[in-house]
């Protein structure tokens, strides 16, 4: 009797939750270098709260797509430096819903915890406290599709050595709709006014990136195994 | 019942301009094992990796049970256990850890048999143990467990005896002869012969291209 695909699919969600918490630094990196940029900005440009506002949304987004883009490298290098996506890919399981488990324990990692933390640095840039919800829903949901899209691009470049840059190149193209939606949902939260319109282009980016991207990603992890 | 056997046919791999397999033909039913030997580079891991559908041959198929495995490849790759070079083992787990995700990805596994499999390679004091401390042929216990616990009826074994002393290399002669006695079917690449008792594992004699 095999595992059934969805329990699969949980063991490994589980294993890299897991390998993270005692992996410290490779979680805790992305939101270093958020924190960092989003405090960089008002000593570099004004200490002055109405000014940081005008730019605090786009300040937010910028910081937390290069962050996201930062740990994406991560997300399947070590697993086939080991031969563990070999073991994958000869599980007899679905592939593509153990590379969706893998994006989704990336998400969890680096995209909620960016969400959770964007409020504080919101606070410093001087976005009132009404406007917290309006920060934390699009980069939850802009992280997310930032991870399925990221997913696809780091698993294409798995065979290239220092694909650091290479996979920002390949991503970015890809995210920029997801930076400008997701820029205007928080700028529209800030000014008080509904930034439903922008969420649900989101939400909708994200369903077709659960869509496809696994699927999009599993092909190019059985390429790069060859 | 359709009698397990695994069978190439003319296998022919480029990787640039090197031809890896220059038509390979194999057959191994149950009860069998087959060692491919050969120098460095003489194309045993391509050999093993094309077998088990990691790699695509430009020609030539591969059969499981009469079929093209290319036809099912999961319900193949749940049939075969490919234990490479390097374990797939996660320094940062235990090795108890390393077999629940591993193994409990293709079959339900209970911390009994994780118990039962680690024992059974000599691997039942370090199991609690995080791998990044084990040395290289504790490691490789760890894997061999791993591999009796997948119970798949095929082997793919890529230098199993690797970094194992005297006492491991038995082991791994033991463990292919119940393998085998269970009807099941063994493909190692070797630079040694395994101390296998089996009445004669067949051989494969791989040249450098």
């Amino acid at each position: 009797m095999s595992t059934p695909a969805l329990h699969a699919a949980r063991l490994v969600l589980m294993r890299d939750l897991r390998l993270a918490v005692r992996q410290r630094g490779q979680f805790v990196q992305p939101l270093a270098f958020f924190a960092i940029v989003t405090m960089l900005f008002p000593l570099s440009i004004s200490p002055e709260l109405a000014r940081l506002r005008e730019i605090a949304a786009g300040v937010l987004w910028v910081a937390a797509l290069l962050a996201s883009l930062l740990a994406l490298e991560f997300l399947f290098r070590d697993d086939a430096h080991d031969g563990t996506l070999e073991q994958y890919a000869l599980s007899g399981q679905s592939l593509t819903w153990l590379v969706f488990a893998k994006t989704t324990a990336h998400w969890l990692l680096t995209g909620v915890p960016l969400a959770l933390m964007a409020p504080l640095a919101g606070v410093s840039l001087g976005v009132p406290y009404a406007a917290l919800p309006g920060i934390i829903a699009p980069i939850a949901l802009g992280t997310l599709v930032l991870s399925l899209i990221g997913a696809i691009g780091a698993a294409l470049t798995l065979g290239v050595r220092r694909s650091g840059v290479l996979l920002t190149l390949l991503t970015l193209p890809l995210a920029m709709p997801v930076l400008i939606f997701g820029a205007q949902a928080t700028d529209l939260a800030i000014r008080g006014v509904s930034f439903a319109a922008p969420l649900y282009l989101l939400s909708a980016m994200a369903v077709l990136g659960v869509t496809l991207a696994p699927l999009a990603a599993a092909a190019a992890v059985r390429i790069s195994l060859e | 019942m359709v009698r397990r056997s695994l069978q190439a046919e003319g296998l022919q791999l480029w990787r640039g301009e090197r031809h890896v397999l220059a038509g390979i033909d194999l057959g191994v039913g149950a009860g069998e094992m087959l060692q491919v030997t050969g120098a460095n580079g003489s194309g045993k891991t391509s050999l093993l990796r094309t077998l088990c559908g990691l790699m695509h041959p430009e020609e030539g198929r591969v059969l499981w049970a009469g079929r093209d495995v290319q036809e099912d490849l999961p319900a193949f790759h749940s049939q075969l256990v490919y234990l490479g070079h390097e374990p797939p083992l996660k320094a940062d787990l235990t090795a108890r850890e390393n077999l629940q995700y591993w193994v409990g990805m293709r079959r339900p596994l209970s911390a009994a048999a994780i118990t039962a499999g680690l024992e059974r390679v000599g691997a039942g004091a370090w199991g609690e143990q995080a791998v990044r401390t084990l040395s290289a042929g504790q490691k490789r216990r760890v894997a061999l467990a791993a591999v009796i616990l997948c119970a798949a009826p095929l082997w793919l074994l890529d230098e199993p005896a690797t970094h194992l002393d005297g006492d491991g290399q038995r082991l791994v002669g033991r463990l292919i002869d119940e393998q085998l006695a269970s009807g099941g079917l063994v493909i190692a690449a070797v630079h040694q012969d395994l101390a296998v008792k089996s009445a004669g594992p067949r051989r494969l004699e791989l040249s450098t291209a």
